[in-house]
Formats: structure tokens, sequence, C-alpha cells
């Protein structure tokens, strides 16, 4: 600075280096933190507090923890943590009340779920390979989970019916003869089995998958049930409030009432309360001795729920998109299904990126509240390990872990929606 | 069919305005037809009812269920549980999800009625009760003049404490709490001098919660009646005999001194009781419905009540609840069996 008044051009003379006292470690520093005789204060209490704090923590959650004890008797002797709980109760808390010698089979279940939601992050997945990675995943997670399945042949041909019709309306000018014949004969096989069945001309058959023995969802516990709550609460809520969304934006008085009805009664109201619906009363209003099982229920109520939320975020992201663009497409001979899925929603989604995976963070968490109605998530997995009155006063440890456990799932979400955000946004970022 | 639209219609006629299910059909044939009993417990309370590392689910309650099971299948293992909550525990027997419900349920008039349950019996007889720090050295809760309660609000439980005090012309000050995690964090941080609840949620809480247990003394008064048992509903006679008689047969067992391990050699003994009752006389099970060697099967794989007792929450386990009321009769307990015969 002191340069610029000096004669001669800047370029004659060579470049000094800054004073030792403001450049390297030492001016980084000066500038950040002992800038005045406040922050310095402010600097060497709040080092102080965290040097005492680290400490602390290290004594207690190692130096002197208890990593190995028959009971939580035994972890009295010492000061520190008793890691020794966590290693009597990880399974029970991971697995909840699954058989277990079998404890592999929810194991696997997980890695899986892992693995599907790993591999369809990718955005290289986001075609046709998702259709094949979500039936394969999910048909793998819940055989090992159920151990047995039953697939009826009613569910195959609806898949053909709607595969059929999807895939029709979507490239009905794009598709050359032989695609179109190809999802016409796809849908007229579906209408035609359904109809046969409906009028009960056919039998209704399944296709028995066991090759493990039945374990029923009363017995899934723990991270595996959080898990699927969330994955799937999220995966069917996903579509099904996108669909809501579009619902609440259509021209057609009828369906646009039903959407904001949907939308505003269930926003309107807690989720625990939703459980509890599903829960008391259903069981209530069906005819004696038929009942659903306890763990679709809350995953019905998980979706509803979900599916209201992520409709007004999606809503949110509709909204932003200029009018030209629905005016465009139009222009361009687009129908309304390829207006959408080609134009509208890549562009609305993309906008609603982060508030959608904070509600996602939101749900995983919130999938706990299914405690209330008997199932034993992976957070009441947790408590019931506390109230074990051989293993009695170490909540910390327990409630440490289970934190840890959450916050490697919401963090990993928390930065692939900064990914996503950067991925998608490369062409606005110029 | 028009026998079964009456009968139904009978059914709801007896419930009408009550539980609005009907429930005609013989609860027993379902359960047999499915070859295990379903069982409402609770969802976690110390050696009441409690899933283990394991996964298994353990207690006193739980071993109720067990022993219907033994009673009806000859096998104790032949249980699911189902956890349920306090709100939704009615609502799952109403609604057929389970077969009876064990998990420290108040038998009150109200429940019993108009529900549309039957209680048929009392496993447990508890009573609220008042835990104080050691170091207060008191011994009786006749002392406890001017102390600070801690008490969660809208239960009997405020009511039997404000009754229990102005009996005694005593005051105290309460402190109101919704959540019990933090009734509980409130008294052994020291904000209150005194606990009350459940006497057995007392032993619980202070095996559980408390930094040192051995801290903590639970006063000898208990100021109310909370019978606590298991339930099941209207409609079928047979299965609540089945559960009632569960629970007097391990009465009766330990009573006449048979006991998991000296079972086999008690089906040699002379006395004509413990002959009937193990059913080397046959008739009791007939009389029944199930196997001859009901209480055998009972005794031998579950325990007779004071073993079952004193496993789950008797003096050599963490919770140390003394059998106070519920000894024997003979030992000046309530716990009084029928005869079997």
């Amino acid at each position: 600075m002191s340069q610029a008044t000096e004669a001669g051009p800047a370029t004659a003379r060579p470049a000094r280096l800054p004073p030792t006292t403001d450049d390297g470690f030492v001016g980084w520093l000066r500038k950040n933190l002992f800038s005045s005789i406040g922050n310095s204060i402010t600097t060497i209490v709040v080092v102080a507090f965290l040097v005492w704090l680290i400490t602390w923590f290290v004594d207690w959650a190692l130096l002197h923890a208890t990593f190995r004890a028959e009971t939580g008797k035994d972890c009295a002797k010492s000061s520190g943590a008793c890691w020794a709980l966590i290693g009597e109760k990880f399974r029970y808390i991971f697995f909840g009340s699954f058989p277990y010698e079998q404890h592999w089979r929810p194991l696997f279940a997980i890695i899986t779920m892992i693995a599907m939601l790993l591999l369809s992050s990718d955005r290289r997945m986001w075609n046709w390979r998702l259709a094949v990675i979500w039936p394969v995943g999910s048909f793998i997670t819940f055989l090992l989970m159920f151990g047995q399945i039953h697939i009826p042949v009613t569910l195959i041909f609806l898949v053909a019916l709607i595969a059929g019709l999807g895939g029709f309306l979507l490239r009905r000018d794009v598709a050359d003869q032989g695609e179109r014949v190809a999802y016409m004969a796809l849908m007229a096989i579906g209408a035609v089995y359904l109809v046969l069945r409906i009028l009960g001309v056919l039998p209704g058959l399944a296709i028995p998958i066991a090759p493990f023995s039945y374990v029923e969802t009363g017995l899934w516990g723990g991270l595996a049930v959080t898990m699927i709550l969330a994955t799937y609460g999220l995966a069917f809520a996903f579509p099904y409030g996108i669909l809501l969304a579009l619902g609440r934006r259509s021209n057609l008085p009828l369906i646009r009432g039903l959407c904001v009805g949907f939308i505003e009664l269930i926003r309107g109201v807690p989720l625990i309360s939703l459980l509890i619906m599903a829960s008391l009363m259903l069981p209530l209003f069906l005819p004696s001795g038929m009942n659903f099982d306890k763990f679709l229920r809350a995953q019905v109520a998980v979706i509803l729920f979900a599916g209201a939320y992520i409709a007004e975020i999606v809503r949110g992201g509709l909204q932003s998109l200029p009018k030209g663009q629905f005016e465009a497409a139009d222009a361009m001979g687009l129908n309304y299904v390829q207006k959408t899925v080609f134009i509208v929603l890549p562009q609305a989604l993309r906008v609603v990126i982060p508030p959608l995976i904070n509600t996602f963070i939101g749900f995983f968490k919130d999938t706990s509240l299914v405690l209330i109605i008997g199932i034993f998530d992976f957070l009441s997995t947790s408590n019931q390990a506390l109230v074990d009155p051989l293993w009695t006063g170490y909540p910390g440890e327990v409630y440490l872990f289970a934190a840890a456990v959450y916050f490697f799932f919401c963090f990993s979400m928390s930065r692939y929606s900064k990914y996503l955000e950067r991925e998608l946004n490369k062409g606005t970022q110029r | 069919m028009l026998k079964q639209t009456l009968a139904a219609a009978a059914g709801i006629v007896a419930l009408a305005g009550v539980s609005g299910v009907a429930h005609a059909g013989p609860d027993l044939d379902a359960i047999k037809a499915r070859g295990h009993i379903i069982c409402g417990v609770g969802t976690g309370l110390a050696g009441f009812e409690l899933a283990d590392s394991q996964g298994k689910w353990t207690g006193l309650d739980v071993d109720l269920c067990r022993g219907v099971a033994a009673a009806l299948f000859g096998d104790a293992e032949k249980v699911k549980y189902v956890p349920t909550t306090a709100q939704q525990r009615f609502t799952a027997l109403q609604s057929k999800e389970v077969d009876l419900l064990s998990r420290t349920t108040t038998w009150t008039l109200t429940r019993d009625t108009q529900l549309g349950f039957d209680f048929t019996g009392v496993n447990y007889y508890d009573g609220q009760g008042f835990m104080v720090a050691k170091k207060l050295g008191v011994k009786s809760a006749k002392e406890l003049n001017g102390a600070t309660v801690c008490v969660s609000p809208g239960t009997t439980t405020e009511l039997n404490l404000a009754d229990y005090f102005r009996a005694n012309k005593m005051s105290f000050k309460p402190v109101v709490i919704e959540k019990v995690d933090e009734i509980r964090q409130a008294f052994f941080s020291g904000r209150c001098d005194v606990y009350t609840t459940d006497a057995s949620g007392l032993y619980a809480t202070r095996a559980a919660n408390a930094p040192k247990p051995d801290d903590y003394i639970i006063l000898p008064e208990i100021i109310s009646k909370e019978p606590l048992g298991p339930v099941v509903r209207h409609g079928d006679n047979q299965w609540a005999d089945i559960v009632r008689w569960t629970h007097y047969a391990m009465l009766e067992a330990e009573e006449y001194g048979i006991t998991s391990k000296n079972v086999d050699e008690m089906l040699k003994s002379d006395n004509p009781v413990i002959k009937r009752i193990l059913g080397v006389t046959p008739g009791m099970g007939k009389a029944l419905g199930v196997d001859e060697k009901w209480v055998y099967n009972i005794v031998k794989q579950v325990g007779n009540y004071g073993e079952i007792f004193e496993r789950n929450i008797g003096a050599q386990t963490p919770l140390k609840i003394e059998r106070g009321l519920n000894a024997l009769w003979t030992k000046g307990g309530l716990q009084y069996a029928p005869p079997i015969r």
C-alpha cells in the first residue's frame, strides 16, 4: 500500500513479500482470532472451553470407558462410558425381535436398501435402469425380511397393463409401428386378464417363493423398520405427491377439489393422529376378524402424510416455471403427459431439490413416531435397550450411538442434496 | 343362518353403544386353529415386559402368556407378542389383534364391563407408593409433611396423592410434570423430595434410572389399589377360564411346593391334591378343555408363581421388589387360588 505513493511504474520494482506478520499461519491467526482485545479474550475462552470439552470427552469415551462387561454393574467400577452396553445390545438395537440366529437377513436387507439408494442416487441411472433397480432391490429386501413371498399372478398382469399404458402415452408419437403394437399388446393382455379375473372366470393364482422361514412384520424391528418405513414411505409418497401437485393445478374442478381437500386435510393434522387413526380407529371400523397388518397401516399413513407435504413442495416448483415453458410445449404439439414429463417436471423438480431433501430428512426421523402404535423402530429398540434392569443407568451411551446412526443417514442425504444442486444447476451457473 | 344372525344381533345388543364390535364366535377355536396365542404386552417395563438382548420377551406378564401357551399347547414358546401402548391396548383386544392382554392393566369396574372385557385375575397387586432419597432419613409416608412431590398430571395418582395428604392433615408442594422421563430427571436431580406413582413403577424407575439405586428407598405405605391382571374379551368363557386357571395353577403349584425343578418327582407324590393338580389323577384337564398334564407343562416350562416372581422382579433381580401383597395367602399376602378339584 505504501508503494503506491512512490514514483515509478509498479512493474519496474520487484514485488516484495508481505510482512510475515500479515501472512501465513501467524498472519491468519492475527487477522481472524486476535484482531482486537475483545476478540483475543473470546478466542482464549472458547479455545479453553473446547480443550476442556474434548479432553473430557476423550477421557469419558475412550480412556476410562469400559468395553467389555458381563452386566451394567461391571461398568460402574470405571468413571467412563459403558460401551459394553452397546456391544451387548447392538444386535437388538439394529434388528429388534427378528429371530436371533437369522439376523443376517435384516442385515442384508439393510445393505440391499442402501445399495439400491446409492445406485439410484447416480444420475446415470435415471432412466429405464431405475425401473430395474427398484423392483429387484425391493424384491430382495422383502424376500429377506419375510422369508417367503407369494406373488399374485394378477399383480403381474396389472404391471403389464400399467407398463403398456405408460409406454403408449409417453411414446405414442415417437415410437415406430412395432413398438406401438408391443405397448398395445401389453395393455390388451393385462386388461383382458384383469377383466376375466374380476368376472371370476380365472382363478386367483400366486407364485410362491419361499427360501427361508417366514417372519411376520410383528417381529421386525430396529434399523430395518426405520429404513423400510422411510425408504418406501418416500418412494411411494414422491410420485404420489407429484400427482397431487399436478392435480391441484388441474383445470378440472373435481380433480382440483379432491387434491386440495386431501392435501389440506392431511396437512391439517399431526402425523401422530394419522398413525393413531390407522392403528386404533381403522380396526374398529373393519368387520370383526378382518385386520390389515399393523406395519402396512403405519406405512400407508406415512405415505399419505409425506405425499401431502411433497405435493406442496412440488407445487412451489411448478409455480416457479415461467408460463412460456408451458406455451412453448403446447406450441410444439406435445400432449399433456409429454408436456409434463419432458418439459415441466424436469425443470420444476430441479428447483425444489433443497426443500425436498429437507422433507426426506425430516421424514426419516419422523418414522420414530411409530412407537406409539407399538412398532419398534430404531429409536424404540434403543429405548428398549435402556429398560433392561441388568444394564441400567447408561442412557447417554445408547442415545449417542443412536444419534450417530441417525446423523450418518441424515448427513449423507444432506451432502447428496448439495451435490445434486451443483450437478443439476450446471446449465445456469456460468 | 337365522340362528347365527340372532346370536350376532344379541351380541351387538349386549355391547350396544360400548365397543361397537360384536364378538360372537369362540376365540378358542381360532387360537387352536392358528396354533399359537397372540399376547398383547407393553412396550417395555423392566421386570414385567421387556425384550432382552436377543429380542426375546421376558417378564412377569410375559410368563403368564407363556403359561397359557403351555397349558393349551403343551409348549410355552407358542406365543406371538404384540407390543401395545397404553392408549392402543384396548383397541388391540377389541379388534381381535390380540387374544389376551397381559401388560400391567389395572382392573376397574368400567374396564371390566363397559369396554367389553373380562379380567381373569390379578397377577400383581400394585398400588401407589412413594420413593424418597435415603439421605432424607424418612422411614414412613406419615413423615412427609411439607414435602415437594413430583407427580404426573391428570392421573388418579395426582388425586390419590392429594387425598392421602389431606386425610393425614399434611401439606405438600406438587411439582406437576407431564412426561415420565422429565419427572424422573426432576426427581433424581433433587427438584423434589418425593416421587409418587405405582410401586412397581417406582421399583423399575429406581433400578433403571437412578444414578445410584441404593441411595433411594420406597416407603412402605401403599395408598391406592392397583390390581394388575390379564384381560380377555367378552364372548368366549372357555378361553377366559384357561387364562384364569393358568394363573391359579401357578399359585396352587407354589402353595403345594411344586417347582420347575421338583415337578418330575412330584408326579410320584402320594398327596391326592398334588396328584389332581399334576394330572396324575385325571379329570381337571378335561374339565378345563386342555391336556391333563396342563399344570405339569406350566410348572415345568415356566415355573410356579413364586419362581416367576423371583426370576423377574424379586429380591435377586435389580428391581428388588418384595413379595408384600403378592405373597401367598398362607404367608400374609393376597394371592389366593381356588382349589383345583
